[in-house]
């Protein structure tokens, strides 16, 4: 199937758009850069630059070289920023503390997020990172690009801004690293208008939502991860521009129970791809992978010698309800009792697939450590349908933003007000019942807070009734 | 329409409100996939990994889209994102994509493609001698190692990130380039609690960790900082309200309640807590999103604190290659580092890793109970036989 663009979305074209000519861009060679010398001196960083994984530090001095070529009105921020920021990355080794002032408040009208505003505390020392301003660019779902949309991007900060970015942030935008007050509005302008590209999240609000790769090449999505992160993310611009909640709420979209955007460790609300059918099985190919014709683990432990693949020990012991067993050369699956580990099919991708009747579990709650200690999201809705518009999800979206912004108190997650307030009344805010599917195990001590309704014949009683049997 | 080289572009600081576009929200995804990955989508049959890093996945129409995985960092300038263009239009029609840790994937449609890009990208070193484009980062191996900001950008950082990260990645190379482990080992890195990184469901999380309580900023603190607020920002209710000798209003810390988290110093930058010896990195491990075999779990804090020894921090990366050689050397196949610590049992992760058990360790927050071993059912270690001695009873 196909998606459809909410809206109409211009095709961008870089020749149309850029800013540098080739020329510019192609303005110093391999000479030079080897020659290149940091106006700072940065002996550390430069000792960085060895070793085999990529350097950091030798990327920035490409772009630091690149600005030293231009000319003076071919950008808009100081030339030498890379390079200040270069040299206060090694102060900061030296003194063993950041040089970042804490906050600054910055942003642009009528947005409470997506800027992050950042001032240097040795401004006279590195003038071209006084300040040095972090935007939030909310990235496509999935994070696939083409060049046109990536080199606009480049031209557009590199001439308004440092030139550096992180490709991505941890919550998945496209960050760009460090400009002036005076450019933030002009950029977001830019971004809007020529673009249309909007920023992400940052503050109390809802953070920029990000999923795994899913449908589009993952044999494993029960979901279609992309377009239910684009749908929420547009149709909850409000609450992602305008904070109106205790602290941060994070979606995050994982197309199946491996969870390669680790949603139940770092989303309020965990979005997990699952299936309620059976697994499906392709027996030919069970007994390729047994006459050891195909790798297992798609080829994942190629690296080592672990012996001839075997069935039995890999895949039907451990498997974690022991629901797998042959009959014959039959692959047999008592689905009633998979709990979906996603093991077998992670080892067997040719012959075993997820189910086709699929749906979202949806889990509550996680959050890093700060502060009642780190929290997993908590399994609350077992399966949903996840079909557009996705109306019965944002149902449940909605209930749980009116309980928390009411109760949750300032800097609390919605996994700590759950604990704070139990699973109980969760329950009740979202109008389902219990099931054992929500706990571990159940409560090992009895101080069940009875509620009057729950005990036959109220609570209020007479004492003289009492003791009209029992004496003093 | 060009992009703007006016310096306030389309913006009128006079009518800040003028054709402001909001809530555009992010672009849509479709016209970012390659034509392979549009005409396949929901279609996917299988993958398999050819090789540590590169990919071929396998559609129910029968075609393929050859994937190569380059590790990335996350800091990122416009020269490099150029250059990843350059490739991506000279091998794979201008298309590209980027993971959730940071490796920039390339798709091609053939196999003949795919070892064109391969040789192309292998080729592409720094002028100092790093690669630009590390192909792996696939299976049983390290993948990327997630992060932080860092000294780069944060103002909370107990350490630097982009410097650990390259200096660990350096050390562990082989283990990106090769696909020899018993599972998928994730290493994530954070500079301080606050964890933007989320590191805390990781094999191996690196995290930095303040040691000293906040200093306090009498002079400031009233003027900048609600102080009610500071106050409920500690969780171990350490922070009081004080007057100054001065009779300025301020605050004061039981230090002794302190536990280092920096949620006061979020709240109000008159009580910063960084310092050059207090400051640290700790180590966790065990940790995984993942719900194959077992649950996911939180990684456990297994060394309390190595120092910040800049640019290459050598105990870092000594411990973290100690814990993946010893794992790599006992876990079975498809034992994530956690499984494997379950079952041989923590007193014999630490005897394996050759790391010292100290007290630290030992959980002292809420909750503690719940780590405590209340059963009989424990392996003895030469720290099991230190406490026997040590109790009078052996000699």
């Amino acid at each position: 199937m196909a998606f459809e663009p909410k809206e109409e979305q211009t095709e961008l074209k870089y020749d149309e758009l850029r800013i540098y000519s080739e020329e510019e861009l192609n303005n110093y060679t391999e000479e030079d850069l080897k020659n290149f010398k940091c106006k700072h001196d940065i002996p550390d960083l430069d000792e960085l630059e060895t070793g085999p994984w990529p350097s950091f530090v030798s990327d920035a001095k490409r772009e630091a070289l690149h600005r030293r070529k231009l000319a003076d009105d071919r950008m808009l921020i100081e030339r030498d920023v890379v390079e200040d920021m270069l040299g206060q990355l090694q102060l900061s080794f030296d003194d063993g503390e950041t040089h970042w002032k804490h906050g600054g408040i910055v942003g642009v009208f009528g947005y409470g997020g997506g800027v992050i505003g950042r001032y240097s505390d040795l401004q006279d020392k590195f003038p071209s990172i006084a300040h040095f301003h972090t935007m939030r660019v909310n990235q496509p779902a999935s994070k696939f690009y083409n060049t046109n949309y990536l080199r606009s991007l480049c031209d557009l900060w590199e001439y308004r801004g440092s030139g550096m970015m992180n490709l991505h942030g941890s919550t998945g935008d496209i960050i760009f690293l460090g400009t002036f007050t005076e450019q933030l509005e002009p950029i977001f302008y830019e971004l809007g208008h020529v673009l249309q590209q909007d920023l992400g999240g940052s503050g109390s609000n809802l953070r920029t939502p990000s999923c795994c790769i899913g449908k589009a090449r993952c044999e494993w999505s029960c979901i279609d991860t992309q377009d239910l992160c684009y749908e929420l993310t547009h149709y909850y611009q409000d609450e992602l521009h305008r904070p109106a909640f205790p602290y941060k709420f994070k979606f995050k979209f994982d197309g199946c129970p491996n969870c390669c955007v680790a949603s139940i460790a770092r989303a309020d609300m965990s979005y997990i791809g699952t299936w309620r059918d059976d697994i499906r099985i392709d027996q030919e190919a069970v007994q390729a992978y047994v006459g050891g014709e195909i790798e297992p683990d798609g080829g994942a432990h190629k690296g080592k010698d672990w012996g001839k693949f075997d069935l039995e020990k890999e895949v039907i012991n451990l498997c974690p309800t022991k629901c797998m067993w042959m009959e014959g050369s039959k692959l047999m699956i008592d689905n009633k009792e998979c709990t979906r580990c996603m093991h077998c099919i992670n080892v067997m991708p040719k012959a075993l697939r997820p189910g086709v009747d699929t749906g979202v579990s949806i889990l509550l709650g996680a959050k890093a450590p700060i502060l009642e200690g780190a929290q997993m999201s908590t399994l609350t809705i077992p399966f949903m349908k996840c079909e557009p518009p996705y109306d019965n999800i944002k149902e449940i979206i909605e209930k749980i933003w009116e309980w928390w912004p009411e109760e949750g108190k300032n800097r609390e997650r919605l996994g700590e007000l759950i604990q704070r307030q139990g699973i109980t009344k969760l329950l009740e805010v979202l109008g389902i019942p219990p099931m054992p599917q929500m706990v571990k195990e159940p409560r090992s001590n009895p101080y069940i807070f009875w509620k009057e309704d729950d005990v036959p014949g109220g609570w209020d009683r007479d004492i003289n009734d009492y003791r009209s049997r029992h004496k003093r | 329409m060009a992009l703007s080289t006016e310096r306030l572009g389309l913006y009128n600081p006079d009518k800040p409100m003028e054709n402001r576009l909001t809530d555009l929200g992010p672009r849509h995804f479709w016209q970012y996939f390659p034509p392979v990955i549009q005409n396949n989508y929901g279609k996917w049959k299988y993958h398999e990994i050819l090789e540590p890093g590169i990919l071929v996945h396998v559609s129910e129409t029968g075609d393929k889209v050859f994937t190569i995985r380059c590790g990335g960092c996350r800091f990122m300038t416009a020269e490099h994102v150029r250059e990843i263009c350059d490739i991506a239009d000279k091998h794979c029609d201008g298309f590209l994509r980027f993971t959730t840790r940071n490796n920039i994937e390339f798709m091609v449609d053939s196999l003949d493609k795919m070892e064109a890009l391969k040789k192309d990208l292998e080729s592409r070193k720094h002028v100092t001698g790093s690669y630009k484009f590390p192909i792996g980062g696939t299976g049983a191996g390290v993948t990327n190692i997630v992060h932080t900001q860092g000294y780069i950008h944060c103002h909370t950082p107990a350490t630097d990130a982009s410097s650990m990260v390259k200096a660990v990645l350096d050390d562990l190379f082989d283990y990106f380039q090769g696909m020899t482990l018993p599972a998928h080992v994730r290493v994530s890195m954070a500079c301080c609690l606050n964890m933007c990184g989320a590191v805390h469901c990781s094999d191996v999380a690196l995290l930095g960790y303040h040691r000293k309580p906040p200093i306090i900023d009498n002079e400031v603190l009233d003027s900048l900082c609600e102080i009610p607020l500071v106050i409920a920002a500690c969780p171990t209710a350490a922070i009081s309200p004080t007057k100054t000798e001065g009779g300025k209003k301020s605050v004061k810390i039981k230090n002794e309640r302190c536990m280092f988290c920096g949620n006061c110093y979020t709240m109000c930058m008159a009580v910063p807590l960084s310092d050059k010896e207090g400051d640290c990195v700790t180590i966790m491990a065990g940790g995984k999103v993942s719900n194959r075999i077992s649950p996911p779990k939180f990684s456990k804090v297994v060394i309390p604190a190595l120092p910040n020894n800049f640019p290459r921090f050598p105990e870092v990366c000594e411990s973290v290659k100690k814990i993946i050689e010893a794992y790599a050397a006992d876990a079975n196949k498809y034992e994530r580092v956690g499984d494997w610590a379950e079952r041989i049992g923590w007193e014999k992760f630490f005897e394996k890793c050759d790391i010292p058990f100290t007290e630290h360790l030992i959980d002292d927050y809420r909750l503690q109970y719940d780590t405590y071993r209340t059963s009989s059912l424990f392996k003895f270690t030469e720290a099991a036989w230190e406490v026997s001695r040590a109790a009078g009873g052996i000699d």
